[in-house]
Protein backbone atom coordinates (compact mmCIF):
# COMPACT_ATOMS: atom_id res chain seq x y z
CA UNK A 1 0.00 0.00 0.00
CA UNK A 2 2.75 2.37 0.99
CA UNK A 3 4.62 1.67 -2.22
CA UNK A 4 1.46 2.28 -4.24
CA UNK A 5 0.77 5.54 -2.48
CA UNK A 6 4.39 6.56 -3.05
CA UNK A 7 4.04 5.72 -6.73
CA UNK A 8 0.85 7.72 -6.87
CA UNK A 9 2.56 10.67 -5.24
CA UNK A 10 5.43 10.44 -7.67
CA UNK A 11 3.12 10.19 -10.66
CA UNK A 12 1.07 13.14 -9.39
CA UNK A 13 4.17 15.21 -8.87
CA UNK A 14 5.34 14.29 -12.36
CA UNK A 15 2.00 15.33 -13.77
CA UNK A 16 2.19 18.61 -11.90
CA UNK A 17 5.65 19.20 -13.31
CA UNK A 18 4.41 18.38 -16.79
CA UNK A 19 1.50 20.75 -16.40
CA UNK A 20 3.80 23.47 -15.19
CA UNK A 21 6.25 22.99 -18.02
CA UNK A 22 3.65 22.59 -20.77
CA UNK A 23 2.92 26.31 -21.36
CA UNK A 24 6.64 27.09 -21.28
CA UNK A 25 7.38 24.47 -23.92
CA UNK A 26 4.60 25.96 -26.11
CA UNK A 27 6.34 29.30 -25.91
CA UNK A 28 9.64 27.69 -26.76
CA UNK A 29 8.18 25.91 -29.78
CA UNK A 30 6.16 28.56 -31.57
CA UNK A 31 3.99 27.38 -34.43
CA UNK A 32 2.71 28.93 -37.62
CA UNK A 33 -0.32 31.10 -36.70
CA UNK A 34 -2.76 29.13 -38.84
CA UNK A 35 -1.62 25.63 -37.94
CA UNK A 36 -4.27 25.61 -35.19
CA UNK A 37 -6.93 25.33 -37.93
CA UNK A 38 -5.24 22.31 -39.54
CA UNK A 39 -5.24 18.61 -38.67
CA UNK A 40 -1.71 18.29 -37.37
CA UNK A 41 -1.58 14.52 -37.70
CA UNK A 42 -1.93 14.84 -41.49
CA UNK A 43 0.90 17.34 -41.92
CA UNK A 44 3.12 17.82 -43.90
CA UNK A 45 0.51 17.89 -46.64
CA UNK A 46 0.66 16.12 -49.98
CA UNK A 47 1.22 19.24 -52.13
CA UNK A 48 4.45 19.53 -54.11
CA UNK A 49 7.35 21.69 -53.10
CA UNK A 50 6.31 25.33 -53.69
CA UNK A 51 2.68 24.62 -54.60
CA UNK A 52 0.35 27.62 -54.35
CA UNK A 53 -2.42 25.75 -52.53
CA UNK A 54 -0.79 26.33 -49.14
CA UNK A 55 -0.60 30.09 -49.76
CA UNK A 56 -4.30 30.17 -50.66
CA UNK A 57 -5.04 28.22 -47.49
CA UNK A 58 -3.12 30.79 -45.39
CA UNK A 59 -4.90 33.66 -47.12
CA UNK A 60 -8.27 31.98 -46.56
CA UNK A 61 -7.62 31.70 -42.81
CA UNK A 62 -6.53 35.34 -42.68
CA UNK A 63 -9.68 36.40 -44.53
CA UNK A 64 -11.81 34.20 -42.27
CA UNK A 65 -10.29 35.76 -39.15
CA UNK A 66 -10.83 39.30 -40.43
CA UNK A 67 -14.44 38.42 -41.33
CA UNK A 68 -14.78 37.30 -37.67
CA UNK A 69 -15.95 33.83 -38.63
CA UNK A 70 -15.28 30.55 -36.92
CA UNK A 71 -14.57 27.14 -38.43
CA UNK A 72 -17.72 25.89 -36.60
CA UNK A 73 -19.86 28.08 -38.88
CA UNK A 74 -18.09 27.01 -42.05
CA UNK A 75 -18.48 23.87 -44.15
CA UNK A 76 -16.05 23.15 -46.98
CA UNK A 77 -16.97 21.34 -50.17
CA UNK A 78 -14.57 20.20 -52.85
CA UNK A 79 -14.45 18.07 -55.97
CA UNK A 80 -11.46 16.26 -57.40
CA UNK A 81 -8.00 17.66 -57.98
CA UNK A 82 -4.93 18.93 -56.16
CA UNK A 83 -6.70 22.01 -54.80
CA UNK A 84 -9.73 19.94 -53.84
CA UNK A 85 -7.61 18.13 -51.28
CA UNK A 86 -7.47 21.28 -49.14
CA UNK A 87 -10.65 20.63 -47.06
CA UNK A 88 -9.16 17.32 -45.90
CA UNK A 89 -6.51 19.22 -43.96
CA UNK A 90 -8.84 21.73 -42.26
CA UNK A 91 -10.52 21.10 -38.89
CA UNK A 92 -14.07 21.69 -40.11
CA UNK A 93 -16.99 19.79 -41.61
CA UNK A 94 -16.18 18.98 -45.19
CA UNK A 95 -17.51 17.13 -48.21
CA UNK A 96 -15.17 15.58 -50.76
CA UNK A 97 -17.44 15.00 -53.73
CA UNK A 98 -17.39 13.76 -57.31
CA UNK A 99 -15.42 15.45 -60.06
CA UNK A 100 -16.88 18.83 -61.01
CA UNK A 101 -20.01 18.49 -58.87
CA UNK A 102 -18.80 20.40 -55.83
CA UNK A 103 -21.08 23.40 -56.50
CA UNK A 104 -24.14 21.13 -56.89
CA UNK A 105 -23.43 19.39 -53.57
CA UNK A 106 -22.81 22.76 -51.95
CA UNK A 107 -26.17 24.03 -53.26
CA UNK A 108 -27.93 21.18 -51.49
CA UNK A 109 -25.98 21.85 -48.30
CA UNK A 110 -26.78 25.58 -48.38
CA UNK A 111 -30.49 25.16 -49.09
CA UNK A 112 -30.75 22.42 -46.43
CA UNK A 113 -29.13 24.61 -43.78
CA UNK A 114 -29.12 28.29 -44.85
CA UNK A 115 -27.31 29.36 -41.66
CA UNK A 116 -24.13 27.56 -42.73
CA UNK A 117 -21.36 29.40 -44.58
CA UNK A 118 -20.49 27.05 -47.42
CA UNK A 119 -17.08 27.42 -49.02
CA UNK A 120 -16.17 25.54 -52.18
CA UNK A 121 -12.53 24.88 -53.04
CA UNK A 122 -12.08 23.89 -56.66
CA UNK A 123 -9.40 23.90 -59.28
CA UNK A 124 -9.59 25.03 -62.87
CA UNK A 125 -10.08 21.50 -64.21
CA UNK A 126 -12.82 20.86 -61.68
CA UNK A 127 -14.73 24.14 -62.05
CA UNK A 128 -14.10 25.11 -65.66
CA UNK A 129 -14.06 21.88 -67.64
CA UNK A 130 -16.12 19.05 -66.15
CA UNK A 131 -18.05 21.33 -63.80
CA UNK A 132 -18.37 24.25 -66.21
CA UNK A 133 -22.16 24.12 -66.37
CA UNK A 134 -22.52 23.83 -62.60
CA UNK A 135 -20.32 26.91 -62.23
CA UNK A 136 -22.22 29.16 -64.63
CA UNK A 137 -25.63 28.02 -63.39
CA UNK A 138 -24.53 28.47 -59.78
CA UNK A 139 -23.63 32.05 -60.70
CA UNK A 140 -26.88 32.54 -62.65
CA UNK A 141 -29.06 31.40 -59.75
CA UNK A 142 -26.88 33.42 -57.37
CA UNK A 143 -26.60 30.80 -54.63
CA UNK A 144 -24.98 32.09 -51.44
CA UNK A 145 -21.68 30.24 -51.78
CA UNK A 146 -18.06 31.29 -51.62
CA UNK A 147 -16.15 29.62 -54.42
CA UNK A 148 -12.36 29.76 -54.25
CA UNK A 149 -11.04 28.57 -57.61
CA UNK A 150 -7.32 27.81 -57.58
CA UNK A 151 -6.32 28.14 -61.21
CA UNK A 152 -2.92 26.62 -61.98
CA UNK A 153 -3.47 26.54 -65.76
CA UNK A 154 -2.90 22.78 -66.02
CA UNK A 155 -4.17 19.39 -64.82
CA UNK A 156 -1.50 18.88 -62.16
CA UNK A 157 -2.78 15.73 -60.47
CA UNK A 158 -3.12 13.57 -63.58
CA UNK A 159 0.21 14.40 -65.19
CA UNK A 160 0.22 17.83 -66.79
CA UNK A 161 -2.49 17.77 -69.45
CA UNK A 162 -3.70 21.05 -70.97
CA UNK A 163 -6.72 22.47 -69.13
CA UNK A 164 -9.39 24.92 -70.42
CA UNK A 165 -7.50 27.79 -68.79
CA UNK A 166 -4.00 27.04 -70.15
CA UNK A 167 -2.72 30.19 -71.87
CA UNK A 168 -2.37 30.16 -75.66
CA UNK A 169 1.03 28.80 -76.68
CA UNK A 170 1.78 27.06 -73.37
CA UNK A 171 3.15 23.52 -73.31
CA UNK A 172 1.82 20.42 -71.59
CA UNK A 173 2.03 16.65 -71.95
CA UNK A 174 -0.94 16.74 -74.36
CA UNK A 175 0.41 19.77 -76.23
CA UNK A 176 4.09 19.18 -77.06
CA UNK A 177 3.99 21.92 -79.73
CA UNK A 178 2.02 24.41 -77.61
CA UNK A 179 -1.74 24.91 -77.42
CA UNK A 180 -3.52 26.83 -80.14
CA UNK A 181 -6.81 27.14 -78.25
CA UNK A 182 -8.03 30.29 -76.58
CA UNK A 183 -8.33 29.83 -72.79
CA UNK A 184 -11.38 30.55 -70.62
CA UNK A 185 -11.33 33.85 -68.79
CA UNK A 186 -13.01 32.44 -65.69
CA UNK A 187 -13.67 35.69 -63.85
CA UNK A 188 -15.33 37.31 -66.86
CA UNK A 189 -17.31 34.13 -67.54
CA UNK A 190 -18.73 34.12 -64.02
CA UNK A 191 -19.31 37.89 -64.17
CA UNK A 192 -21.34 37.46 -67.35
CA UNK A 193 -23.29 34.61 -65.73
CA UNK A 194 -24.43 37.03 -63.00
CA UNK A 195 -22.38 36.43 -59.83
CA UNK A 196 -22.58 38.91 -56.94
CA UNK A 197 -18.87 39.18 -56.19
CA UNK A 198 -15.97 38.29 -58.50
CA UNK A 199 -12.28 38.96 -58.03
CA UNK A 200 -9.02 37.57 -59.32
CA UNK A 201 -5.61 37.58 -57.64
CA UNK A 202 -2.43 35.60 -57.89
CA UNK A 203 -0.45 33.86 -55.14
CA UNK A 204 1.93 36.87 -55.13
CA UNK A 205 -0.90 38.98 -53.66
CA UNK A 206 -1.70 37.15 -50.38
CA UNK A 207 -2.89 40.29 -48.56
CA UNK A 208 -5.22 41.46 -51.33
CA UNK A 209 -6.41 37.88 -51.71
CA UNK A 210 -7.29 37.57 -48.02
CA UNK A 211 -9.18 40.90 -48.12
CA UNK A 212 -11.12 39.71 -51.10
CA UNK A 213 -11.89 36.36 -49.43
CA UNK A 214 -13.21 38.34 -46.45
CA UNK A 215 -15.50 40.32 -48.78
CA UNK A 216 -16.56 37.12 -50.55
CA UNK A 217 -17.48 35.46 -47.24
CA UNK A 218 -19.55 38.47 -46.15
CA UNK A 219 -21.26 39.10 -49.50
CA UNK A 220 -24.68 37.43 -49.82
CA UNK A 221 -24.93 35.65 -53.15
CA UNK A 222 -22.51 33.79 -55.38
CA UNK A 223 -18.99 35.04 -54.67
CA UNK A 224 -16.16 33.81 -56.84
CA UNK A 225 -12.48 34.31 -56.04
CA UNK A 226 -10.09 33.14 -58.73
CA UNK A 227 -6.49 32.63 -57.65
CA UNK A 228 -3.82 32.20 -60.30
CA UNK A 229 -1.49 29.70 -58.68
CA UNK A 230 1.84 28.12 -59.52
CA UNK A 231 2.36 24.49 -60.45
CA UNK A 232 6.14 24.21 -60.73
CA UNK A 233 6.02 20.44 -61.10
CA UNK A 234 4.02 20.32 -64.33
CA UNK A 235 3.24 23.80 -65.69
CA UNK A 236 6.61 25.22 -64.71
CA UNK A 237 8.65 22.27 -65.92
CA UNK A 238 7.02 22.33 -69.36
CA UNK A 239 7.15 26.12 -69.73
CA UNK A 240 10.73 27.01 -68.71
CA UNK A 241 9.73 28.10 -65.18
CA UNK A 242 11.20 25.17 -63.29
CA UNK A 243 11.29 26.51 -59.74
CA UNK A 244 8.50 28.06 -57.63
CA UNK A 245 10.59 31.24 -57.42
CA UNK A 246 10.67 31.55 -61.24
CA UNK A 247 6.90 31.16 -61.38
CA UNK A 248 6.36 33.74 -58.63
CA UNK A 249 8.60 36.20 -60.49
CA UNK A 250 6.66 35.69 -63.71
CA UNK A 251 3.39 36.42 -61.85
CA UNK A 252 4.90 39.60 -60.41
CA UNK A 253 6.07 40.79 -63.83
CA UNK A 254 2.87 39.94 -65.70
CA UNK A 255 0.09 40.96 -63.31
CA UNK A 256 -1.67 44.26 -63.95
CA UNK A 257 -4.41 45.78 -61.86
CA UNK A 258 -7.82 46.00 -63.51
CA UNK A 259 -8.05 49.79 -63.17
CA UNK A 260 -4.81 50.16 -65.15
CA UNK A 261 -5.73 47.44 -67.62
CA UNK A 262 -9.04 49.15 -68.48
CA UNK A 263 -7.10 52.06 -69.97
CA UNK A 264 -4.75 49.84 -72.00
CA UNK A 265 -5.25 48.39 -75.47
CA UNK A 266 -5.81 44.71 -76.20
CA UNK A 267 -2.41 44.31 -77.85
CA UNK A 268 -0.60 45.44 -74.71
CA UNK A 269 -2.53 42.95 -72.57
CA UNK A 270 -1.40 39.80 -74.40
CA UNK A 271 0.20 37.44 -71.88
CA UNK A 272 -0.76 39.61 -68.91
CA UNK A 273 -2.78 38.58 -65.86
CA UNK A 274 -5.46 41.14 -65.00
CA UNK A 275 -5.98 41.16 -61.24
CA UNK A 276 -8.46 43.00 -59.06
CA UNK A 277 -12.12 43.16 -58.23
CA UNK A 278 -14.39 42.50 -61.21
CA UNK A 279 -17.88 42.78 -59.69
CA UNK A 280 -19.32 43.72 -56.31
CA UNK A 281 -23.09 43.91 -56.87
CA UNK A 282 -25.12 41.92 -54.33
CA UNK A 283 -28.61 40.96 -55.53
CA UNK A 284 -31.45 38.62 -54.43
CA UNK A 285 -30.04 35.29 -53.39
CA UNK A 286 -31.22 31.72 -54.10
CA UNK A 287 -31.47 30.16 -50.59
CA UNK A 288 -33.27 33.27 -49.27
CA UNK A 289 -35.74 33.02 -52.15
CA UNK A 290 -36.37 29.33 -51.31
CA UNK A 291 -36.90 30.17 -47.61
CA UNK A 292 -39.30 33.00 -48.46
CA UNK A 293 -41.28 30.73 -50.79
CA UNK A 294 -41.59 28.00 -48.15
CA UNK A 295 -42.65 30.60 -45.56
CA UNK A 296 -45.39 31.76 -47.96
CA UNK A 297 -46.61 28.28 -48.84
CA UNK A 298 -45.99 26.22 -45.66
CA UNK A 299 -45.39 28.79 -42.94
CA UNK A 300 -42.04 27.15 -42.15
CA UNK A 301 -38.53 28.19 -43.11
CA UNK A 302 -37.63 24.67 -44.22
CA UNK A 303 -40.06 23.03 -46.62
CA UNK A 304 -38.37 19.64 -46.34
CA UNK A 305 -39.64 17.01 -43.91
CA UNK A 306 -36.79 16.20 -41.55
CA UNK A 307 -37.06 13.27 -39.17
CA UNK A 308 -34.58 15.03 -36.90
CA UNK A 309 -36.66 18.21 -36.70
CA UNK A 310 -39.95 16.35 -36.05
CA UNK A 311 -38.37 14.36 -33.21
CA UNK A 312 -37.07 17.52 -31.66
CA UNK A 313 -40.53 19.10 -31.87
CA UNK A 314 -42.07 16.08 -30.09
CA UNK A 315 -39.52 16.35 -27.32
CA UNK B 1 12.11 35.24 -33.13
CA UNK B 2 11.92 33.37 -36.43
CA UNK B 3 11.63 29.61 -36.42
CA UNK B 4 11.50 27.22 -39.36
CA UNK B 5 10.03 23.79 -38.68
CA UNK B 6 12.37 21.21 -40.28
CA UNK B 7 9.61 18.59 -40.33
CA UNK B 8 7.26 20.73 -42.42
CA UNK B 9 9.57 22.75 -44.69
CA UNK B 10 9.99 21.40 -48.23
CA UNK B 11 12.61 23.95 -49.29
CA UNK B 12 10.66 25.91 -51.92
CA UNK B 13 12.62 29.14 -51.18
CA UNK B 14 9.52 31.35 -51.51
CA UNK B 15 10.34 33.00 -48.15
CA UNK B 16 13.84 33.87 -49.38
CA UNK B 17 12.33 35.43 -52.51
CA UNK B 18 9.45 37.34 -50.93
CA UNK B 19 11.02 38.75 -47.74
CA UNK B 20 11.21 42.53 -48.31
CA UNK B 21 14.15 42.87 -45.91
CA UNK B 22 16.12 39.87 -47.28
CA UNK B 23 16.31 38.21 -43.88
CA UNK B 24 16.63 34.64 -45.13
CA UNK B 25 19.52 32.80 -46.75
CA UNK B 26 19.58 29.27 -48.08
CA UNK B 27 21.54 26.96 -45.79
CA UNK B 28 24.49 25.13 -47.30
CA UNK B 29 23.76 21.79 -45.62
CA UNK B 30 21.05 19.28 -46.46
CA UNK B 31 18.90 18.20 -43.53
CA UNK B 32 17.84 14.60 -42.93
CA UNK B 33 14.85 15.00 -45.27
CA UNK B 34 17.06 16.18 -48.13
CA UNK B 35 15.98 19.83 -47.93
CA UNK B 36 18.10 22.99 -47.92
CA UNK B 37 16.25 24.87 -45.17
CA UNK B 38 15.95 28.67 -45.21
CA UNK B 39 18.10 30.23 -42.52
CA UNK B 40 17.13 33.61 -40.95
CA UNK B 41 20.68 34.99 -40.95
CA UNK B 42 19.82 38.71 -40.76
CA UNK B 43 17.11 38.38 -38.12
CA UNK B 44 17.89 41.88 -36.80
CA UNK B 45 16.51 43.36 -40.04
CA UNK B 46 13.14 41.66 -39.53
CA UNK B 47 10.27 44.15 -39.24
CA UNK B 48 7.69 41.48 -38.21
CA UNK B 49 5.54 42.04 -41.28
CA UNK B 50 4.60 38.30 -41.22
CA UNK B 51 4.67 38.11 -45.04
CA UNK B 52 6.87 34.99 -44.95
CA UNK B 53 4.27 33.27 -42.74
CA UNK B 54 1.54 34.08 -45.28
CA UNK B 55 3.68 33.02 -48.23
CA UNK B 56 4.86 29.75 -46.66
CA UNK B 57 2.86 27.02 -48.46
CA UNK B 58 3.81 24.42 -45.85
CA UNK B 59 2.98 26.41 -42.68
CA UNK B 60 6.56 25.90 -41.48
CA UNK B 61 7.57 29.45 -40.46
CA UNK B 62 6.61 31.19 -37.25
CA UNK B 63 7.55 34.77 -36.44
CA UNK B 64 6.99 35.77 -32.82
CA UNK B 65 7.63 38.92 -30.86
CA UNK B 66 10.84 38.98 -28.81
CA UNK B 67 11.23 40.23 -25.29
CA UNK B 68 13.32 43.09 -26.68
CA UNK B 69 10.39 44.10 -28.87
CA UNK B 70 8.25 44.56 -25.77
CA UNK B 71 10.75 47.16 -24.62
CA UNK B 72 10.52 48.85 -28.01
CA UNK B 73 6.76 48.90 -27.66
CA UNK B 74 7.14 50.50 -24.25
CA UNK B 75 9.36 53.17 -25.75
CA UNK B 76 6.74 53.79 -28.41
CA UNK B 77 4.10 54.07 -25.71
CA UNK B 78 6.26 56.63 -23.95
CA UNK B 79 6.58 58.59 -27.17
CA UNK B 80 2.83 58.41 -27.67
CA UNK B 81 2.23 59.68 -24.16
CA UNK B 82 4.71 62.49 -24.89
CA UNK B 83 2.80 63.36 -28.02
CA UNK B 84 -0.50 63.41 -26.15
CA UNK B 85 1.11 65.58 -23.49
CA UNK B 86 2.25 67.96 -26.20
CA UNK B 87 -1.23 67.98 -27.69
CA UNK B 88 -2.78 68.82 -24.32
CA UNK B 89 -0.15 71.53 -23.86
CA UNK B 90 -1.10 73.02 -27.20
CA UNK B 91 -4.77 72.90 -26.25
CA UNK B 92 -4.12 74.68 -23.00
CA UNK B 93 -1.99 77.24 -24.86
CA UNK B 94 -4.84 77.85 -27.33
CA UNK B 95 -7.28 78.22 -24.49
CA UNK B 96 -5.04 80.71 -22.75
CA UNK B 97 -4.53 82.65 -25.97
CA UNK B 98 -8.28 82.66 -26.67
CA UNK B 99 -8.91 84.01 -23.23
Amino acid sequence: MVEKSLNKNISESEENNLNKTAPKSENKNPEHPYIKYLRKDRLPHIFCNGCGNGIVLNSFFRGMESAKMDLNEIAMVSGIGCSSRIPGYVKCDSLHTTHGRAISFATGLKVGNPDLNVVVFTGDGDAASIGGNHLIHGARRNINLTVVCINNNIYGMTGGQISPTSPEGSFGTTAPYGTTDKPFNLSELVTAAGASYVSRWTTVHPLQLSNSIKKALLTPGFSFVEVISQCPTYFGRKNKLRTPVDMIRSFKENSINKRRADKMEDKELIGKIIVGEFVNKPRAEFSDNVCNLSMQECGKKHATKSAYLENSENL
Amino acid sequence: MIKVDPNLCKGCDLCIETCPEHVYDKSSKLNKKGVYLPCPKREKDCTKCHLCELMCPDQAISVTEDEEDDQVDNINDDEKSDQTDNATDEKTLKETTDV
